[in-house]
C-alpha cells in the first residue's frame, strides 16, 4: 500500500491534517496512523477515529489489513 | 518480532474473564442474529478468535484490557462466520474487527478501547461491571 497515497486521501478530506504512517509488520498492510487536525477539536474519540476510518473504508476492504489509529488536535502534537 | 501490536501485559497475564457466546438460533435473519448477539451480554466483543485463543494482535489486546479489569464479557469469533463478519461492519458502520459493545452500544475498536483504558475513561464506563473489591 502506497503510504503517500494514504496521506493524500486523508489530507484531501481533512485539509489541515498532519499524518504519520508506520509499517507495523514490515508487510506494508498493517499500518500505524497518527493524524493531527484541529477538525478533531471537541469531538469524541470514536468520532475522530470514524472520520479517519471513513476515508480509508474502501482501501480497508483490500490493501490495508489492519490499521492502528491515533488522533489528536494540532496543539496536542 | 516480539509483540508488534503492543499487547498489554503479555508477561504476567491475569485470568481470562471472557467467554465465547453460543448462539441460540443460528438460522435466524442476519439482523436478528446480530441484534441477539449484541444484546446477549452487557459487555460484548466481536473479535478474531476467542479470549482463550485470539487470532489477531488487536483482538488479543482488547481481551487483555478487559481481562485486566476483571469484567465478564462474551465474544463472537467473526472468523467462523463470513456473514456476521461483514454484517457487523455495516451494523456499526465501522470497517474493522474487533468491535466492543456496552449494553448494545458500539463503543469502539482496539485503539479507542486502549486509549479509554489509558486515560481512565473505560474504567468509569465499566464502573457497574467491575468486580466488587
Amino acid at each position: 500500500m502506497d503510504f503517500e497515497k494514504i496521506k493524500e486521501l486523508i489530507i484531501n478530506k481533512i485539509e489541515d491534517a498532519e499524518v504519520q504512517i508506520t509499517d507495523l509488520t514490515g508487510t506494508r498492510d498493517h499500518l500505524g496512523l497518527v493524524v493531527a487536525s484541529n477538525q478533531f477539536k471537541g469531538k469524541m474519540l470514536v468520532e475522530q477515529h470514524r472520520m479517519v476510518m471513513d476515508i480509508l473504508k474502501e482501501n480497508l476492504k483490500e490493501e490495508i489489513h489492519a490499521v492502528q489509529i491515533k488522533t489528536m488536535t494540532k496543539d496536542q502534537l | 518480532m516480539n509483540n508488534p501490536f503492543n499487547v498489554l501485559g503479555e508477561e504476567g497475564k491475569p485470568s481470562i474473564t471472557g467467554e465465547e457466546h453460543r448462539e441460540q438460533n443460528e438460522s435466524g435473519s442476519l439482523s436478528d442474529r446480530i441484534k441477539n448477539l449484541v444484546e446477549s451480554s452487557d459487555l460484548f466483543l466481536f473479535m478474531k478468535g476467542n479470549p482463550q485463543a485470539p487470532q489477531c494482535g488487536f483482538s488479543a489486546n482488547i481481551c487483555a484490557v478487559l481481562n485486566s479489569l476483571g469484567v465478564i464479557y462474551k465474544t463472537f469469533n467473526v472468523l467462523e462466520d463470513m456473514e456476521i463478519r461483514q454484517g457487523i461492519k455495516e451494523y456499526s458502520n465501522w470497517p474493522t474487527i474487533p468491535q466492543f459493545y456496552i449494553k448494545g452500544q458500539f463503543v469502539g475498536g482496539n485503539d479507542i478501547i486502549t486509549e479509554l483504558y489509558e486515560n481512565g475513561e473505560l474504567q468509569k464506563m465499566l464502573e457497574n461491571f467491575l468486580p466488587k473489591a
